[in-house]
């Protein structure tokens, strides 16, 4: 008997998804955050293999693909790994695709994940390569939108703080260039959003107002506010980083002015960017944001998979 | 009457590739390049001439040899205005300006310390997403090179 063979694709960038594939992503998170422990990776193993910690992403990712089935190799702590030996990630991700029917991986070089997903038949999920991508944050952050706003169309979105490093708020920019978003962007100048997005916008008609103050104005007509981490680390001077690090600040008080049905994102870990009281606003989206990344990672590993649970 | 002594200047080669309007700060460079210092053939090599489209340019003329389009095409990088004339029996049978190719091999190194291709033992691989003002785009960190950030490695 014929068996065909489903159709599996690496997710590597944002930008490889295409309009239609981020609204059926979307759909299929969807169906998932109604059935989230279907068992249709039964049988299938997958790697994560972390060359570097996040144990934010990687718990996500593992209770993914433990409720839906899957079973899971890899490594959190690359020490422990022959890559501590000086084995090229080439040699690793070839032995390890002889194993398994998908890698989720990530990597502290830029574009480690897209050299990995030339090298094997086995599909790769990115789950982020250093500052460059870091698709499957950039899926759960459009879920979040379209599940509160009802849409990812002409609505308005404030991205606060770090705006230059901040790889998350680069990689929804451009996600949302689909869909007829307007964007404020407000930091300061050491933090502003960097030329090569803002000539992106303009290239691509993209409304966007840059502002260094965070005013009542600007809270008013946001849709989502989509707050961000000044990190230390990234500052020379640190004598310029206690000056700017707590100029973008939210507290309860100051959402008195913002729509009701506005929702605050955070790619978290916060610090002091998002005051403790805002927690009990129920504008305060981020936990079911980070909650809403189970599904999209769901979404994620099945359409890499080939698998439609729909269907 | 100059029209003329540029003509016999080419015309000088019996067989050959004449590469002219090269950059003068690209000469050395496009030398390298071509891979000629180790030919034994004659090898006319002029710089800093001048030249009413680019102020001063350089010109390499090399006998008895035909580059393939691969080589000539990475001329393109460094010196996007480069004409390439090809001479047989004297005589100027092909002449066109170098074009870049749509994918760079193994050629330029990233300026990105963080990406992977300066940190595997892979060749680099660049997109060619401006023709005119020669703008490359590395096919794993995404960085975008021109100018002086375009490296040859």
């Amino acid at each position: 008997m014929m068996t065909t063979k489903p159709s599996t694709r690496s997710i590597v960038s944002i930008a490889d998804l295409s309009k239609e594939e981020i609204l059926d992503l979307i759909e299929l998170a969807s169906w998932f955050e109604k059935h989230p422990d279907s068992k249709i990776l039964d049988g299938k193993v997958v790697a994560t293999l972390f060359f570097e910690p996040s144990t934010r992403t990687r718990l996500s990712f593992e209770t993914a693909v433990n409720r839906l089935g899957g079973r899971i190799i890899g490594f959190s702590d690359p020490a422990a790994t022959s890559t501590s030996k000086g084995e090229t990630l080439k040699d690793t991700i070839k032995m390890v695709a002889n194993y398994v029917d998908l890698i989720v991986m990530r990597h502290y070089l830029e574009g480690a994940a897209r050299y990995a997903s030339e090298i094997t038949d086995v599909p790769v999920i990115n789950a982020g390569d250093g500052a460059h991508q870091h698709p499957s944050q950039t899926m759960l952050d459009l879920y979040s939108i379209h599940k509160t706003q009802g849409r990812l169309d002409d609505i308005t979105v404030t991205m606060v703080g770090d705006l230059k490093y901040g790889r998350t708020v680069h990689s929804l920019l451009m996600a949302l260039s689909h869909f007829r978003a307007r964007f404020r962007f407000v930091a300061c100048d050491e933090l502003r959003m960097p030329e090569e997005f803002r000539t992106f916008c303009d290239r691509n008609n993209i409304e966007y107002v840059e502002s260094k103050d965070f005013s009542p104005e600007v809270i008013a007509e946001t849709d989502i506010l989509y707050m961000t981490r000044v990190q230390r680390e990234r500052f020379t001077d640190l004598m310029e980083y206690e000056r700017v690090k707590d100029l973008y600040n939210l507290d309860a008080q100051m959402l008195g002015v913002a729509k009701s049905s506005m929702k605050v994102l955070h790619p978290l870990p916060r610090v002091n960017e998002i005051a403790q009281d805002v927690d009990d606003d129920p504008r305060a989206y981020y936990f079911q944001q980070a909650k809403n990344g189970l599904y999209a990672r769901q979404a994620m590993i099945c359409t890499a998979l080939g698998i439609d649970p729909r269907k | 009457m100059a029209e003329n002594k540029k003509e016999l200047a080419v015309a000088a080669l019996r067989d050959g590739t004449v590469i002219d309007h090269i950059p003068s700060d690209a000469l050395f460079k496009a030398v390298d390049l071509l891979g000629i210092a180790d030919l034994g053939v004659s090898i006319t090599i002029g710089n800093n001439l001048k030249s009413s489209r680019l102020g001063k340019k350089g010109i390499i003329k090399v006998a008895d040899t035909e580059f393939s389009p691969e080589t000539l095409s990475r001329i393109a990088i460094i010196a996007p205005t480069a004409i390439i004339n090809t001479i047989r029996n004297y005589e100027v049978v092909d002449k066109r300006p170098v074009v870049l190719p749509d994918v760079i091999t193994g050629l330029v190194c990233c300026d990105n310390p963080k990406c992977v291709s300066r940190n595997e033992p892979i060749p680099s691989r660049f997109e060619v997403i401006d023709r005119e003002n020669v703008t490359l785009r590395c096919h794993y960190c995404e960085h975008e090179l021109r100018g002086d950030n375009i490296v040859l490695k």
